[in-house]
Parts: C-alpha cells; sequence; structure tokens
C-alpha cells in the first residue's frame, strides 16, 4: 500500500439501462492525492470532472453509478464500503464544499448550528462546546463578528460570507481530504481573491488535501500543486500544475491554454479550438478530441489512446505527442 | 456600416448617459425584508448618477462586482425599464421615455444566457421573420434571404433557419441571439456578459465574432463583463462600476496599467493570473460592497479603501479627468486622492516582487 490519500482506479460512472447497454460517463479516470496536495481537476462542462468528486464523496446523483473501479481512501476500498459505514468518514475524514452555497445551506436553520451539527455527531461534542467550535471555525475562515454571524440564517448573508459558512462547516471536524466543486465561480473577482485565501491558510495550517475542480487554468494555477485536465469523461493529461500548464502536451490542453485570455499577455491573440465537445449520447469511437484535433490522424478514431508518461510525473493520452516524445 | 441611411454627420458619443439614477422603493414585507438584508432603509439605490458615453464604433467595457448596477444600466439602456432621472442621449438627441418602434430598434441587447433567451418553441427562422416583417427592414419576398444574410453574418449556416433552439450548442445559441438582435440593424449592441456561461474554448469564438463585428458593421458595443482578462482582451475602453455609480474610465491599456482609482486596482490585483506564481499580495480588498440600501456617506468606497482619509468620508468625489493621458481619450476617476495613489501603493507594497506583478503601475 502506498502512502497515497486517495487513489482512484479505472473509475467509470455511468447509468444502467435496461436491455441496453450502459450509458458511460466517466471512463475509465485514475489519479492518486497524496496528503497535504492541491489537485485541481479542470474541464469544460459536461467532462465529468463534478461527477469524479461527487463519485469520491458518495454522492452521485439518482440513477448515476459507478459502473466499475476503485475508489480508495487512506487504503480503505470506498467503493465496496457499506453506506453507513461510509458516512461516518464524511466530515472528520472527508468533506465537501459546493458551488452554490444558497442550495448548499438548510435555509431555515441559523448557520452557526448548521456549521456546529457536524462536531456534535461526528466528534461526540455537547451542544454547547460544538457552538463553540462552530464560532472559532467562523473566525479561522475570516467572518468578522462571529458571535452575531452564528445566529443569522443564510438568507441573510451575502454570497462570499456564505461560501465561508460553508468552508467553516466542511472543516469544522478537521478533514484529512476536502473536496471542492468550483467554490468560487459564483463569486465576484475580488470575493473569489478573500475564499481561495482562506482554503489556501486553511490547507497550509492543517495539512487538509483538495481536490478541486474548476473551468478556470487560473485559478488552478494559482491554488493547486498537480492537476488533471478532463474531455469527455476522460483525463486527457495529468501532472502537476507548472509542468501541465508550463508544457502542455495533449492538444485540447493546448487549445484550452490557447483559447483563454491572459491577464498578462493582452496582445496574444485568441485560437478558439473548433467545433464543441461531443454530447455524451454520440461520443466518437478512438480519441474523443480527434473530431476537434488539429493533429488528428485515422489512428486516433480507432481506439482510445493509451495514458503515456511524456515525462516524469507527467501523463498525455495521445498517440500523436506520446508517438512524438517517446 | 450596414446600407441604412445615417443621421447627418453627428462626431459627439453615439449613446450618451447623463445622470441616470434608479431607485427601488420595496414595500412588500417579506420581499423587502428579505432583499434588505437587515437595513433600515427601505430604498434600494440601484444607480446613483451614472454618466457615461459610448463612443462610436468602440467597444467599451462596463466591469464591477454583482449588485454593482451594471445590468440595470443596461436594461435602461436599451428601454427595458424606465430610470427614475437623468437622461439617454442617443447622436445627441435624448431618448423618449417611451420608446417608438424606431427608437427601440437602435439599440439591441444579448443576454447572459442564450438557455433562457431563445424562445424554445419558435424555429430560428420564424424568430428572425417576426422581427424583420414587424420592423420592415426588408419586403416579405426577401425575408428568407435575409435571415440567411445574418446567419452568416454570426458563423451559422442557412439550415440552422428551419432548426430550433434545443438543437444548438450554448455558443450557437449565443450566435442565434446575436443574429436576432443585428436582425433590425441597430448601431448599438448591449452586451450583458455575454459569454460568462460559456465554456473556455466557445467563449474564444463569440468574443472573435463581436470583434469581427465591431469592425465589418461599425457597431459600437457596450460590454458588461466581471471577467477583467476577456475585458482587456477585446475592449477599447473600460468603466469601472461601484455601487451604482461609474467610478474610473480610461483606454483599457492605461486602465490596467495605470488604475487611479484604489477599487480597479483591487480588482486588477484580484484577477487570479497564470503566470505570476501565487495570488498577487499587493493590494487586497477587505469585506463585499455594502448594501445599496445604506451607501456610505462621503466616497461610497471609503470604507474598504485602504486609503481613505478624514475628507473621502465627507466628500463625494465626481468623475473628473485625471493626470498622465497617456491614451487617445482622457483618464477620468471619481478618487479624491487619484493623483498620489502612486506613493500610497508604494508605502504599502514593500515587496518589489509582489508589486511587480503588476504591470508598470511602479513607475
Amino acid at each position: 500500500m502506498t502512502d497515497m490519500l486517495l487513489e482512484v482506479e479505472n473509475l467509470v460512472i455511468g447509468m444502467r439501462r435496461a436491455g441496453r447497454p450502459d450509458a458511460v460517463i466517466v471512463d475509465d479516470v485514475s489519479f492518486s492525492v497524496a496528503a497535504h496536495e492541491r489537485f485541481g481537476i479542470v474541464g469544460e462542462s459536461g467532462s465529468g470532472k463534478s461527477l469524479t468528486l461527487r463519485a469520491v464523496a458518495g454522492l452521485l446523483p439518482k440513477g448515476v453509478e459507478v459502473l466499475s473501479g476503485r475508489i480508495a481512501y487512506a487504503g480503505k476500498s470506498l467503493t465496496g464500503m457499506p453506506p453507513q459505514e461510509r458516512r461516518r468518514l464524511m466530515g472528520p475524514e472527508i468533506a465537501m464544499i459546493f458551488q452554490e452555497p444558497m442550495t448548499a445551506l438548510n435555509p431555515v436553520i441559523r448557520v452557526g448550528e448548521q456549521i456546529a451539527e457536524g462536531p456534535r455527531r461526528h466528534l461526540g461534542l455537547s451542544k454547547k462546546a460544538a457552538n463553540t467550535v462552530a464560532i472559532e471555525m467562523m473566525a479561522r475562515t475570516g467572518i468578522p463578528d462571529p458571535e452575531r454571524r452564528a445566529r443569522a440564517y443564510p438568507h441573510e448573508l451575502s454570497g462570499g460570507l456564505r461560501q465561508r459558512i460553508m468552508i467553516a462547516m466542511a472543516v469544522s471536524c478537521n478533514p484529512r481530504l476536502l473536496l471542492c466543486d468550483e467554490p468560487t465561480t459564483a463569486l465576484d473577482v475580488t470575493v473569489q481573491h478573500q475564499v481561495l485565501k482562506v482554503l489556501e491558510g486553511l490547507c497550509a495550517d492543517t495539512g487538509t488535501a483538495l481536490i478541486f475542480v474548476t473551468h478556470d487554468l487560473a485559478v488552478v494555477n494559482q491554488t493547486c500543486t498537480d492537476m488533471a485536465v478532463m474531455y469527455s469523461g476522460h483525463i486527457v493529461e495529468s501532472g502537476t500544475v507548472a509542468d501541465v500548464l508550463g508544457d502542455a502536451r495533449h492538444p485540447y490542453t493546448q487549445g484550452l491554454l490557447g483559447s483563454a485570455p491572459d491577464f498578462d499577455r493582452p496582445e496574444r491573440r485568441l485560437v478558439p479550438i473548433p467545433g464543441f465537445p461531443p454530447s455524451l449520447t454520440s461520443r466518437p469511437a478512438g480519441c474523443p478530441f480527434a473530431p476537434r484535433c488539429a493533429l488528428a490522424v485515422d489512428d486516433c478514431s480507432k481506439a482510445m489512446p493509451t495514458t503515456e508518461l511524456v515525462a516524469p510525473g507527467h501523463t498525455a493520452a495521445c498517440i500523436m505527442t506520446a508517438g512524438v516524445l517517446a | 456600416m450596414t446600407g441604412r441611411a445615417q443621421n447627418p454627420p453627428f462626431t459627439g458619443p453615439v449613446l450618451r448617459v447623463a445622470d441616470i439614477t434608479k431607485r427601488y422603493h420595496l414595500q412588500g414585507p417579506l420581499t423587502a425584508k428579505i432583499s434588505r438584508k437587515g437595513e433600515k432603509n427601505n430604498i434600494l439605490r440601484a444607480l446613483d448618477g451614472v454618466n457615461i458615453e459610448l463612443r462610436r464604433g468602440e467597444i467599451l467595457a462596463l466591469v464591477g462586482e454583482s449588485g454593482s448596477g451594471k445590468s440595470t444600466l443596461a436594461k435602461i439602456l436599451v428601454g427595458g425599464i424606465p430610470a427614475t432621472s437623468g437622461a439617454v442621449h442617443y447622436h445627441g438627441v435624448q431618448m423618449p421615455k417611451r420608446r417608438g418602434r424606431e427608437a427601440s430598434r437602435r439599440i439591441q441587447m444579448v443576454f447572459q444566457d442564450p438557455y433562457s433567451s431563445l424562445n424554445p418553441r419558435i424555429s430560428v427562422g420564424a424568430m428572425l421573420r417576426e422581427l424583420l416583417l414587424l420592423h420592415r427592414i426588408v419586403p416579405r419576398g426577401e425575408v428568407r434571404a435575409e435571415s440567411i444574410r445574418l446567419l452568416n453574418l454570426v458563423g451559422l449556416e442557412a439550415d440552422a433557419l428551419d432548426a430550433f433552439p434545443s438543437q444548438f450548442s450554448g455558443g450557437q445559441r449565443q450566435r442565434l441571439a446575436i443574429a436576432r438582435a443585428l436582425a433590425v440593424r441597430p448601431d448599438i449592441l448591449i452586451a450583458d456578459e455575454p459569454v460568462s456561461a460559456l465554456d473556455v474554448s466557445v467563449q474564444a469564438t463569440i468574443l472573435d465574432l463581436f470583434a469581427r463585428l465591431q469592425l465589418e458593421l461599425g457597431l459600437s458595443i457596450l460590454f458588461i463583463a466581471h471577467n477583467l482578462a476577456v475585458v482587456q482582451h477585446l475592449s477599447q475602453r473600460v468603466a469601472v462600476m461601484y455601487l451604482g455609480r461609474i467610478v474610473e474610465v480610461a483606454d483599457t491599456a492605461e486602465l490596467f496599467s495605470n488604475p487611479r482609482h484604489p477599487y480597479t486596482r483591487a480588482l486588477i490585483d484580484s484577477i487570479p493570473r497564470m503566470t505570476a506564481g501565487s495570488v498577487n499580495e499587493a493590494f487586497v480588498l477587505e469585506g463585499e460592497p455594502p448594501s445599496p440600501f445604506n451607501i456610505p456617506s462621503g466616497c461610497r468606497f471609503n470604507p474598504r479603501c485602504p486609503f481613505a482619509g478624514d475628507a473621502c468620508r465627507i466628500e463625494d468625489p465626481a468623475l473628473v479627468v485625471v493626470g498622465s493621458v497617456t491614451g487617445a481619450s482622457p483618464h477620468e476617476s471619481a478618487c479624491l486622492r487619484a493623483a498620489d495613489l502612486d506613493e500610497l501603493s508604494l508605502a504599502r507594497t514593500p515587496n518589489p516582487a509582489v508589486a511587480g506583478t503588476v504591470r508598470s503601475v511602479i513607475k
């Protein structure tokens, strides 16, 4: 057994359909996250990045399930674990932050009480002690005047404060792995900056590992140490952030970098990726990116390229780039 | 330019917004209580004296945090809602309170979400036909040819005519929404966050389209956005909005390299970067914008401003031309301390490695 905190191996997520083949949404995804690591998953809508994260949390939507593969947390398989046992891990071991705090918070319970619920259930604290923890957590996420704010309902708080409440709730039991699903996408740029600072500070203080799902390459660049790029259900490239963004090998990663405006290089021309991502039901055979790829050859549409090491710790799934560099 | 006759030569701005205010009185017991988050005041000041000019053939970006009034201004400009006070001048002539067919044709809007801005039950052809006939853009016999011309203009093919919005991807839908706006041959386009709902790879194609329309049709575009990297890429000038007022306007390069309002500087320093190693610490903004129910006295930014002095808490600064004009147009800022911002920020950023990541702020 390795010292990895989380290992995902050959994960396949999809829907079982009576009398028809399973609809596969996330296909053969493997990655691992070490303790203290901050791992970003980047992809466009429909790439399967959020479902991958939800599979780790055991929060897949109804009808969608893990079809095969293995998710192991600290050496224990989560996929085969009874639901009750798994639920006990959520909070003290694994916690999650959602994109939209207004829908993730209960509108009729005061936020302090919602934060205190975790410590009461999982750490067995008394109501009073748990409330103290809640206020402490709120202070740590930079909420001014936490004693007063703990008595507020979610609707009385601004978007940035609500997201801090979500973070306070997630870290209240001191988890070792924090799952973040686009936590700053709904926030303004100044507030996003503040929330990212809070996350960064918490992870540095407690050694919590982070999986950070986003579509924003710049946010990953500033938040994460390692990353994977997903396209149409596959991880097409992974490695350290410096390697993947600085020396992108997969044509899709290169395309993303070329089409995103970079504030530090305003004079650069944007090069859009032609076409658009395949829909779930019409995924092409072979490499899903082939129809949009400038480098594509006939072999690309025959089989999904295997994931090859292109440099130490840096992988890409592309027959063209792997072939050139091997 | 399209073939349509223009007004006699008019060299001023195509659109001038003069001291527009918009107030909402929230009287309903529940809605008011929820939306004002404990504030006693029940008057929401969404726009509090907005002055801005849109020049012929330019893309002017409007940026600011949510709640700053960007979308309210857009709605007033297209005539969707009336302003409480102030005036909108189109080619130097004041727009009437209630716009007729001709007046409303001139200024068209593209919305943020192409999934909710297109009627799912009307085919693309029918959508365009209705507009072309209602506004008598072309004779009945030429409607089909004109529709195809519009689709080609936004990069779609003629076979889209018989399709319904659900058959298109997000980027294609936004193209349809742009074609619809262009159908009535406006000379001003108001685009309210037109790319923020789109994926990055698609976003670039729509940005290209706006740039092309500006060049080919001579359109003047007010481009509302919160992504400053997008704004920097596309626009010629940028206006920064804070709590219902424009606080800074300048040419794009000038604004980003030499911001003359602390709020603009804070926005720039909050942008996640691709090249700088970590989050820029040079200027971090605390807190969030105050409630529009209770706008601070003096400068509206003073409670969050690290440079605020006593005068800032008393005097409400107007938007005035400030020094160091490097661009073609004046650099305006509503900050009492605009002139000495450089020295102030130098004092705050002793680490040159960090401060250096903001391009040429420190000269």
